[in-house]
């Protein structure tokens, strides 16, 4: 299940906390060799981590993390600017309608539709907070599933070659794109607004009275 | 004040330059709005505040004096997020908070609010909030209604308010970067977006987000505003100017040349 989870609140989840970000060293140190930092508990976190994100994860049956993808608003200091402006050949782009997307992991212990749901979140967010885009972090192989799926992130700029190709891109979103990805992830509209309702308190969006 | 529609806000707002004008603003904002109260509350990283609001004075005093700040579950709520939030999503289980609501309420306080929290340049905050007496389905209606354009006025209000209080860290997001620059540029020439994005060898849909972060940087409500603004303060040259000036012009230095 899908899970949207502010940092301040991840010490209610400690076992999906705990898990995402031993995952997160798999993930980014030990396949990608990304030079990140790995405490002494196994926990790859970084100082954004630290400045209360959103996280959106997706919980597996038996309690643990099977991917996530953390979130910061582009009008305050973000992870983009800081540390990939070189791959953005001169822009800075905020606005109060794009966040950025960072560290989407998958697990390695997690089926192959975890991608999907992930996309799928980054969608409902980006329709019920009215985001235009996402300005996001991708690596090789999250361009090739979402290319796959048909919802490929424009691509501002890029480093490395291969698997270890980092890039800078945008995603926009196209309400037509919401149909492919609910049936890459497997699952229904009405479970994805049900998880998001779960989380926020409220529906996506709701019929304006007449 | 007359009632300012959403697009005469903006346009007044992007060209206050003094921040008492924000107050008038705001009354005119409210009136359109057809709602009891708006505020815009700034609280920096050592809790020194200040805003703008439609609030009776005596209740703003007396939040300062009780320092309701500690308590304010708004306040305290808004601070970890930052999507627009409704107040009932809020936590207002302790005896504190509820003391407060009910303190807040009887000085006129709507018993609903929506708020916005802002997470500006270097760990600047700011909540923007409209509150009303009403029941729980008309206002889950009217804010759902109006929840984009209350995002943009209150992402508007606070780069304004940075603008305008340059004595105070941090500075305003102003400075436009080379490609919203270039952009910005070629536009007020006259150029199509797509001759622009062929210029820049850029796809039209990036050039759409630059475009949209340069209006935000600007506090502009459109494209056509963005660039009158970026003209006005001499942000880009165009015409004469431009093609006399050596070296900072799109295309000719080598970081444009270089872009692809």
């Amino acid at each position: 299940m899908l899970r949207y989870i502010y940092g301040a609140d991840l010490n209610l989840y400690p076992n999906l906390r705990d898990t995402m970000f031993r995952d997160r060293a798999a993930q980014f140190r030990d396949r990608l060799k990304w030079e990140v930092t790995v405490d002494t508990d196994g926990f790859e976190r970084d100082e954004y981590d630290a400045m209360n994100p959103l996280y959106v994860i997706w919980e597996l049956p038996d309690g643990t993390h099977g991917g996530s993808m953390r979130f910061l608003p582009t009008s305050g200091r973000t992870m983009v600017q800081d540390h990939f402006s070189d791959l953005l050949n001169g822009a800075d782009i905020r606005s109060a309608q794009i966040w950025e997307c960072t560290r989407f992991c998958v697990a390695q212990r997690a089926g192959p539709r975890v991608a999907g749901a992930l996309m799928l979140a980054g969608g409902e967010l980006m329709r019920a907070f009215h985001l235009t885009r996402l300005l996001g972090v991708f690596d090789a192989r999250m361009v090739r599933i979402y290319n796959m799926i048909g919802a490929a992130p424009e691509v501002l700029g890029a480093m490395g070659e291969g698997r270890d190709k980092i890039s800078v891109g945008l995603w926009a979103f196209r309400p037509d794109d919401r149909v492919k990805v609910l049936r890459r992830a497997g699952l229904s509209s009405d479970l994805s607004e049900h998880w998001f309702t779960r989380s926020f308190g409220h529906p996506i969006s709701r019929p304006v009275a007449a | 004040m007359k009632a300012l529609k959403l697009d005469q806000f903006l346009h007044k707002l992007a060209q206050a330059d003094a921040l008492d004008q924000i107050q008038d603003l705001i009354l005119g904002l409210r009136d359109s709005l057809k709602v009891d109260h708006i505020v815009y509350h700034w609280v920096s990283a050592d809790g020194e505040q200040y805003g703008y609001g439609t609030y009776d004075k005596k209740w703003v005093q007396h939040y300062i004096d009780q320092e309701y700040l500690r308590i304010d579950p708004v306040v305290l709520g808004c601070f970890q997020r930052f999507h627009p939030v409704d107040w009932k999503r809020l936590d207002w289980s302790s005896r504190a908070a509820r003391a407060f609501q009910k303190d807040a309420i009887a000085s006129g306080v709507g018993n609903q609010g929506f708020s916005i929290p802002i997470r500006g340049p270097n760990g600047q905050f700011a909540l923007f909030t409209i509150s009303h007496t009403s029941d729980d389905d008309t206002w889950a209606a009217f804010t759902m209604s109006k929840q984009r354009d209350l995002i943009l006025i209150a992402h508007f209000l606070n780069q304004k308010a940075l603008e305008l209080e340059k004595g105070r860290a941090p500075e305003p997001i102003r400075a436009l970067s080379p490609r919203e620059t270039d952009a910005l540029t070629f536009l007020a020439m006259g150029y199509s977006r797509g001759q622009v994005s062929e210029m820049l060898s850029i796809s039209e849909h990036t050039l759409r987000a630059y475009i949209e972060s340069a209006r935000f940087k600007l506090g502009a409500l459109n494209t056509t505003h963005a660039v009158a603004r970026a003209l006005s303060e001499g942000l880009i040259l165009i015409g004469g100017a431009a093609r006399a000036a050596p070296g900072n012009w799109p295309g000719r230095d080598s970081r444009s040349n270089a872009a692809r």
